[in-house]
């Protein structure tokens, strides 16, 4: 008891990556997920392929392979290591950042994409008689219509991408998985650590749970 | 294609056997989570308060904590239990335990806690006059219970379960952490030898792509087989 006492800091000083990452990629990751959803919606094959595949590809494989091919991967390939991206990509950080907002973002698309098809085409239909324009429809109508029934789903999916940041500690990073797995395997006392740690992912996820709830609400008064 | 061949030069029936220990994993996690949603959803949809509290936290528990964290529990804990016992018959020293069934167990109980709601989900939604009318007809319990409610139950379960099915593949790359050698270690293991990491994490995310499409189409079938109501 007395060495998790001893570590608390270290677990709550872990913590603060979490949420950075967690909020850092959410954040990306929301306009990767409506630029892809938009996509979706075009008539061009090419352009629908593109957004179809990425979809497919990030939901079809794990996070762990797609953060080893950005972080171990792309180290490998000159002409990055020549470029200015690699200020960007030698660091942990960002890599794990590029990873987590590509992968929620093909997630968000998807939920995004069922958030438009389910639009009554009667609103359209009515927008279109009054003489709205494409543009003013999509922003003020599709738009928050669609953002307002993916919210139950984008809960879901905030609280994956908290859970997904974990894999953060496999390359390198002190999250707070990675600062529990520390604990545990110098100190040998995996239960306490793991309520702890558990504990504070649990109190993350209360949080998400309801502000989502919180913005259905909210949405719902429109 | 010469790091893929097989034989000595190559690592092609290496990664064919690690690809067959992630599906082996996945196929017994996804049925140690069965085991575990069956048990649950029983006490979620029971009257008693206490078992119903007990299955929501297994329920918030292990889908709100993150998988790594809880392999990390089972992986050190598992092994500090076992040592823990050996002790006091007088053995001392490491002991690990099987990184199969470590990874099994792990990766099974957070896919049973996905399970058990894709089970009470489809309990649920059963109409309560089914019940009625198996007990008007003087069905036996189990009877009713294995000819009436679970068949439709499975059927309409199917599409979740092959969500939950798709979870626990991918999930199972996480094991890799403890050293079981599937798809992930041993490309980590082929990346570290021939340092040429992006090849073979690309190569592994092919693999993956192949086991999930695979998936997809199966279920889907299965959907439409048993979908013969509407």
């Amino acid at each position: 008891m007395n060495m998790l006492i001893e570590n608390i800091p270290k677990l709550f000083k872990a913590s603060i990556l979490t949420i950075e990452l967690t909020i850092f990629s959410l954040i990306i990751g929301i306009f990767i997920g409506l630029f892809f959803a938009i996509l979706r919606l075009s008539k061009n094959k090419i352009i629908f392929n593109f957004a179809y595949y990425y979809s497919f590809i990030f939901r079809g494989t794990p996070l762990l392979v797609q953060i080893f091919i950005i972080y171990f991967g792309l180290a490998q390939l000159d002409f990055i290591r020549d470029s200015f991206m690699w200020i960007v990509l030698k660091k942990p950080f960002a890599c794990a950042i590029l990873a987590f907002s590509l992968n929620t973002g093909a997630y968000t698309s998807e939920i995004f994409r069922s958030g438009f098809e389910k639009i009554d085409k009667n609103i359209l239909e009515a927008a279109k008689a009054l003489g709205i324009s494409n543009l003013n429809t999509f922003i003020k109508i599709k738009l928050p219509i669609a953002i307002r029934q993916s919210l139950p789903a984008y809960g879901n999916e905030m609280i994956l991408m908290l859970k997904g940041t974990s894999l953060a500690s496999t390359i390198t990073l002190i999250d707070l998985t990675g600062a529990a797995k520390h604990i545990i395997s110098t100190n040998f006392n995996p239960v306490e650590v793991f309520i702890f740690a558990g504990s504070i992912y649990l109190f993350f996820t209360f949080l998400i749970h309801n502000l989502i709830k919180f913005a259905e609400k909210k949405m719902s008064h429109n | 294609m010469e790091l893929l061949s097989f034989g000595n030069n190559g690592w092609g029936d290496e990664l064919l056997r690690a690809t067959l220990m992630t599906v082996a994993v996945a196929i017994v996690a996804l049925f140690i989570g069965f085991l575990f949603a069956s048990i649950i959803v029983s006490f979620k949809l029971s009257k008693n308060k206490i078992l119903i509290t007990l299955g929501n936290a297994y329920t918030t528990i292990f889908r709100g904590v993150p998988e790594l964290l809880i392999i990390y529990l089972f992986f050190f804990g598992g092994s500090g239990a076992i040592m823990y016992v050996a002790k006091i018959f007088g053995h001392n020293g490491y002991i690990e335990i099987n990184a199969f069934l470590t990874g099994a167990i792990s990766i099974g109980i957070i896919s049973g806690a996905y399970s058990t709601e894709v089970l009470r989900g489809a309990i649920q939604s059963i109409k309560l006059n089914q019940f009625e009318g198996a007990k008007a007809l003087g069905l036996k319990k189990t009877v009713y219970f294995l000819k009436v409610i679970m068949p439709q139950v499975l059927r309409l379960a199917i599409p979740n379960i092959g969500n939950v099915w798709q979870i626990t593949l991918k999930d199972t790359s996480l094991i890799s952490v403890t050293g079981l050698v599937e798809i992930m270690r041993q490309s980590y293991m082929a990346a570290g030898y021939t340092r040429n990491p992006l090849f073979f994490y690309l190569f592994a995310g092919v693999l993956y792509l192949i086991l999930t499409t695979f998936s997809v189409h199966f279920f889907n079938k299965l959907e439409k087989k048993y979908n013969f109501i509407h």
